[in-house]
């Protein structure tokens, strides 16, 4: 439980840090807050031949709502981005979901840019970023890349984020008027991976109906999917049978398939009819 | 595959300053039991999920296995034998354990020493629910939580006793 050697730089520039990057690929690999790399690190599952570590790029820290997004720098703690009230207001699902990822001691450390990059399909921000149709910025020396979270997940574990490049921010749209959102999920520890999770983004129409309603699900495939969820017209027991219909779930040591299928039912009933009455309550506040 | 060039480190450890040379593979787990003997820091499961290596990192805790030491360079770490107040009576965590019975074999509390005493300086109030979200990160296999529990909500009314509380824990 130690990890295998590797080169080591300590960037005090982002031009610095993709320079390093160029120099070392397609061995390089970027350190934030390292909660689930050196973990890989330690268990030797991943042996990068050079680390670049960005905990000096203090100008990546930054968490910030502007132009209609929600724009979270690749050094901004879970807690911090948790913390922020700006955020909260803006955009509440990060919350909803910053809050279920892992403890407080993880959060602190672990970075909201980190984890989506890192692409695990049990990730709670994967869902949210795939959801809200969120966008990666990824710099490298051949200059900035943007990458649409519809594009940016291309299987467990891996995201489209090529061995010299850095990526610097994310950026998340903000909640649209009339609208909603909720995040449910089930794990068997508190604070462990999801066995299933779904994030929910609802928007009513003048009239206090649905006018539309789609669903982000983790752990049910290899990336996060997306469903639309608005012919259930606001109907969570419809909403619910459509996720079971749509959902096929693999089997593994923490769940059957069956299982997953009847969470991910259930969990769309509960987090639509919560983003509703968010919906709502945001309508008439 | 790279060779295991050393890398010059500060930071400082419960208040004294420290130069090192480490390999980068450090963990600063490994770093302040081997390097600085200081083996307060228990290393239960390397992989972050047990807790037993929390320590503060300029005042925040965090796991000390899932951190290299080359990275701590410049910080102000605080190990769970930077808990005791300078005349080395226990601080009021530690007390609290004590009081309320919080530990058995002892393996896991200096994470949860630390978690906690972190927690409280965010949230010196916590409830109970609170109380049990705050040490949901760490994991206890002979005492169970019951006492550990209490014992939070017990180190929260000694700390509100405490005159003028004093984060570096000055009597």
């Amino acid at each position: 439980m130690k990890p295998p050697p590797f080169g080591y730089s300590r960037p005090e520039t982002i031009e610095e840090a993709i320079a390093v990057l160029a120099g070392h690929d397609p061995d390089g690999k970027v350190l934030a807050g390292g909660q689930s790399l050196v973990p890989l690190l330690n268990m030797r599952l991943a042996t990068p031949g050079h680390l670049v570590d960005i905990n000096r790029l203090t100008e990546l820290s930054h968490v910030r709502v502007t132009g209609g997004q929600v724009v979270i720098g690749a050094l901004a703690r879970h807690a911090e981005v948790l913390a922020d009230q700006d955020v909260a207001r803006a955009q509440p699902l990060i919350g909803q979901a910053l809050a279920l990822v892992a403890h407080q001691v993880i959060r602190n450390r672990g970075t909201t840019v980190g984890s989506i990059v890192h692409a695990d399909p049990s990730g709670e921000m994967t869902a949210v970023l795939a959801l809200l149709g969120g966008t990666v910025l990824l710099v490298s020396t051949s200059g900035e890349r943007p990458v649409p979270a519809s594009e940016f997940f291309l299987g467990p574990l891996e995201s489209d984020v090529r061995p010299d490049e850095l990526a610097t921010q994310v950026r998340i749209p903000v909640l649209p008027a009339r609208s909603g959102t909720a995040f449910a999920e089930v794990s068997r520890r508190h604070g462990d991976y999801a066995v299933c999770g779904v994030a929910v983004l609802a928007e009513l129409d003048g009239s206090a109906a649905v006018a539309r309603a789609r669903a982000a699900y983790l752990s049910v495939a290899g990336t996060p999917l997306v469903l639309d969820l608005s012919d259930a017209d606001g109907d969570p027991a419809v909403a619910g049978r459509i996720a079971r219909e749509r959902v096929s779930p693999a089997s593994d040591i923490h769940a059957t398939a069956a299982y997953r299928k009847h969470l991910a039912g259930v969990l769309t009933e509960r987090a639509l009819a919560d983003a509703i009455a968010a919906a709502k309550e945001r309508s008439v506040g | 595959m790279a060779s295991d060039e050393l890398f010059t480190v500060r930071f400082t450890v419960n208040g004294i300053v420290h130069d090192l040379q480490v390999p980068s593979r450090r963990l600063l787990s490994d770093c302040l039991r081997h390097d600085l003997r200081l083996t307060g820091t228990h290393v239960g499961c390397e992989h972050g999920v047990c807790g037993a290596c929390t320590v503060l990192l300029d005042g925040v805790a965090v796991r000390s296995c899932l951190l290299l030491a080359v990275s701590a360079d410049g910080a102000r770490i605080t190990t769970v034998e930077g808990l005791t107040r300078p005349d080395g009576t226990l601080s009021a965590v530690q007390q609290a354990f004590a009081d309320c019975h919080g530990l058995q074999c002892g393996f896991c509390t200096p994470g949860f020493l630390t978690a906690i005493t972190a927690a409280l300086e965010e949230n010196p109030e916590p409830t109970e629910e609170e109380a049990r979200e705050i040490i949901g990160g760490n994991l206890c296999r002979c005492t169970g939580y019951q006492n550990i529990v209490k014992a939070v909500l017990r180190a929260a009314e000694l700390r509100a006793e405490e005159p003028a509380a004093d984060p570096a824990g000055s009597p």
